[in-house]
């Protein structure tokens, strides 16, 4: 029998029941401060870089690094209990997010010194924002069709074309964009593929807000016209981008960000039945509750794979695929429970509301980011068929 | 779990091989009871894991003993061993020694269909019930009854009870038996505590789960291979999308139902495994209503004959999600205790079952 479970969940329990209640008090502190109101998705619409920069002086970002880019040098696992722990009080993680979970972890592993050096302490003190530079007008799923260019030229390479869909480039500093360095291949789809670091305040960049059907200014379109990028700030190799850019998948599908979305909305909805709960209520719930307990033993099963070496990555589709589902089913389940009236706006709207709003209205993006439903089912498959 | 624990899974899984073989399913089903698998079973010391030795047991832990369930569930071995092992740590948790013999026992949810009369010397028992699981098979019946005073139980020999066979949906013997003024003398009476009694409901709450995981583990392997087999419009029916769609919901339901078990496994031996065990149910539960349709789906006609094995795993765990609490059951319970618990306890309570 593996024990991977077993050794995960005692380290949750005894090593991590300091960390848990100092992050607990540190959000209850602020609460009470009123630095913020829980939100649901508070990981993509909840930007705040005064609360960043207090996890980053707490050492909560980058906090799996080498203390000599910045880190603290926990564990992964570490790493989950602090992020569950924000996520589950919806506060507000947006700005650090990306560069903390992936950018960071991709210069450590692909960068160069120079590159560590200069990057790592930045983002770990809270201060400094990345960006995904992958999706692309005529390049979404098919993500390796895509077709902004480098072209190489004396000392660097000059960038030509456009990203989309972009979370965040309109506060962030840098975005890791995935560009093509030589030529589509029929056989070789994903070859040629290159990542570099593009400055976003570089001359002939442009950040065009695009808004979110709730008003919200999310995500841009990044424009690239002849932007040079010096050698110096290419990650790893020319040509592997496609390969450096999937090992970090498992960690970013896998994530308690897969199924802690619209958590704030479930705490809501236990306020609101517990004066009168009845037994189709309980029923509802205690459903959500089991699906919950079980995603996240999920995910610390793959944060455990990943801190021993291995890529589930089959495992780690599988928590995105239940686990945006269970998001969305959270506030399905709260609005057949609780009639209201779901509002962001309304000045008399509940907390209740709110919730529901903010998770219905964002719910179309969790199925959809880091790789669609139909796009993990597919890859599912084929991992199953193989085995 | 010990060290016995590999030992143990693997020589389960080569009976399980050897012996749990199709005819003997079918068999068993139309009433023959599986000697040969049974023997074999006996003499490994399957029936008494989890007894300690002194108490004429083979020794190991709880979990040693959940996860052989878990093979038994796989193969869809058509024993009552399950039935046996809770009987008998009924029994040792109440002072008496345990038997490699079959065994069984009625529910605690029917404690009041049988009754104790107190006689001279001893005690008259009565009752029935239609849900006893492999009583005509079996050579010890412990019943769980009431006397006037408190909850008393007693092993039965069945020559003693009328039996009329009855199945469930998996084609497992649940039968129904009847006890009328039967005289059992008083050393063979023993009081029973509400705890104990409990206890033993959770630990037959996490066999269930043991042998659902092991049967959706089984489902995926069916269909996975059938999709790479069955070829329609000149190739292989995985290379659908429709087909990919369900072979990635039924995987992510197994995968569920497994890491809910291997937690379970984990949990049995260290911590309290109440809530877990609840939680495990409807896990495996929700994981089976979601997966057999898709199964069948996926089989085709052929899925839907007696002819092939995907149907001993699939009428299985249609039987066993309604034994040992519904999801529904569980879930009112686990959501009553979250709500009363209130919002702010919510998130501590599901981090500290770790
Ligand atoms: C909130 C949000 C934030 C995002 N942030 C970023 C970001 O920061 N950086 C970034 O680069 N991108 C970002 N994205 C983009 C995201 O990665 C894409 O939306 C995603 O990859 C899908 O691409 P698409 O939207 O172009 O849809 P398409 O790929 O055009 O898909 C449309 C539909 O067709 C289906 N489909 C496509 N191909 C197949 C196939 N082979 N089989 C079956 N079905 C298929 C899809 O599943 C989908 O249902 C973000 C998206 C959202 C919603």
């Amino acid at each position: 029998m593996k024990k991977t479970t077993n050794k995960s969940t005692e380290e949750l329990v005894d090593n991590f029941k300091e960390l848990r209640n100092e992050v607990r008090n540190f959000i209850d502190e602020e609460k009470a401060k009123g630095t913020f109101e829980p939100q649901c998705d508070s990981w993509l619409g909840g930007v705040s870089t005064e609360f960043s920069h207090k996890l980053g002086k707490r050492g909560w970002v980058g906090m799996t690094w080498p203390k000599k880019y910045g880190g603290s040098g926990k564990s992964a696992l570490a790493r989950f209990v602090v992020t569950e722990e924000l996520l589950a009080a919806g506060a507000p993680i947006a700005a650090h997010w990306v560069a903390d979970r992936q950018s960071g972890a991709l210069l450590l592993k692909y960068g160069t010194e120079e590159q560590r050096k200069y990057y790592l302490p930045k983002i770990a003190s809270g201060e400094s924002y990345f960006v995904i530079g992958l999706s692309e007008p005529n390049s979404g799923s098919d993500l390796a069709s895509l077709s902004t260019v480098a072209e190489k030229v004396d000392g660097g390479w000059v960038l030509n074309g456009s990203k989309l869909w972009t979370s965040g480039a309109h506060y962030s500093h840098y975005m890791i964009g995935l560009v093509r360095t030589s030529p589509q291949d029929s056989n070789n789809r994903h070859g040629g593929l290159s990542q570099f670091i593009i400055d976003l305040t570089n001359p002939g960049v442009t950040v065009r807000p695009i808004h979110l059907m709730t008003g919200e200014h999310h995500f841009n379109e990044v424009i690239l016209d002849n932007v040079f990028i010096p050698e110096n700030q290419i990650v790893g190799e020319i040509g592997n981008g496609w390969t450096q850019g999937m090992a970090e998948l498992a960690y970013e599908r896998s994530g308690p960000e897969r199924f802690l979305s619209t958590f704030p909305l479930l705490v809501e909805l236990l306020r609101v039945i517990q004066v009168d709960p009845d037994r189709f209520a309980k029923i509802e719930v205690g459903k959500l509750v089991s699906r919950l307990w079980i995603l996240r033993k999920m995910s610390i099963s793959v944060a455990t794979l990943l801190e021993n070496g291995e890529t589930p990555n089959l495992m780690a589709a599988l928590v995105k695929d239940l686990g945006t589902q269970f998001e969305k089913q959270i506030a399905e389940t709260s609005r057949l429970l609780v009639s209201s009236n779901p509002s962001v706006t309304s000045p008399f709207s509940s907390a209740f509301e709110r919730r529901l709003a903010e998770a219905i209205l964002h719910s179309p993006g969790f199925t959809l980011r880091g790789g669609t439903t139909e796009i993990l089912r597919g890859i599912i498959a084929k991992e199953v068929v193989a085995k | 779990m010990s060290d016995i624990n590999e030992m143990l899974i693997d020589s389960t899984k080569k009976i399980m091989r050897d012996f749990s073989t199709k005819e003997t399913i079918v068999e068993t089903e139309n009433g023959i009871w599986p000697k040969d698998l049974w023997q074999i079973i006996e003499e490994s010391g399957l029936t008494t894991v989890a007894i300690s030795e002194e108490n004429g047991g083979t020794g190991g832990t709880f979990g040693d003993a959940i996860s052989m369930l878990r093979v038994i569930g796989k193969f869809a071995a058509p024993i009552p061993l399950p039935e046996t092992l809770l009987a008998n740590w009924l029994l040792a948790d109440i002072g008496l020694r345990a038997s490699i013999k079959p065994l069984t026992l009625s529910s605690i949810d029917e404690k009041d269909n049988f009754t104790f009369t107190e006689v001279e010397g001893g005690w008259s028992l009565t009752g029935a019930s239609n849900y006893i699981p492999w009583a005509r098979f079996v050579e010890g019946i412990v019943i769980i009854g009431t006397s006037e005073k408190e909850t008393l139980i007693t092993v039965v020999d069945p020559a003693l009870c009328q039996i009329k066979p009855g199945t469930n949906l998996g084609g497992e013997s649940r039968d129904f038996v009847e006890i009328q003024d039967q005289f059992i003398k008083k050393v063979e009476v023993i009081a029973v505590t509400e705890a104990v009694l409990m206890s033993n409901y959770y630990k037959g709450t996490i066999i269930k789960t043991a042998l659902m995981a092991g049967s959706l583990e089984r489902l995926l392997e069916l269909t996975a291979a059938y999709t790479k087999e069955r070829s329609q419009f000149g190739r292989p029916i995985h290379r659908f999308q429709a087909i990919q769609n369900h072979l990635a919901v039924l995987s992510g339901e197994a995968t569920a139902a497994k890491i809910a078990a291997d937690n379970l496994i984990e949990a049995v031996d260290t911590n309290s495994y109440e809530t877990q065990a609840m939680i495990t149910k409807i896990v495996v539960g929700e994981a089976a209503s979601k997966s057999v349709p898709i199964a069948h789906q996926v089989l085709g006609a052929i899925g839907f004959t007696d002819e092939h094995v995907l149907q001993f795993t699939t009428r299985r765990l249609w039987a066993w999600r309604d034994e040992y609490g519904t999801e529904s059951e569980w879930a009112e319970q686990l959501g009553a205790q979250v709500i009363n618990n209130g919002p702010e306890e919510f998130w501590p309570f599901i981090t500290a079952l770790d």
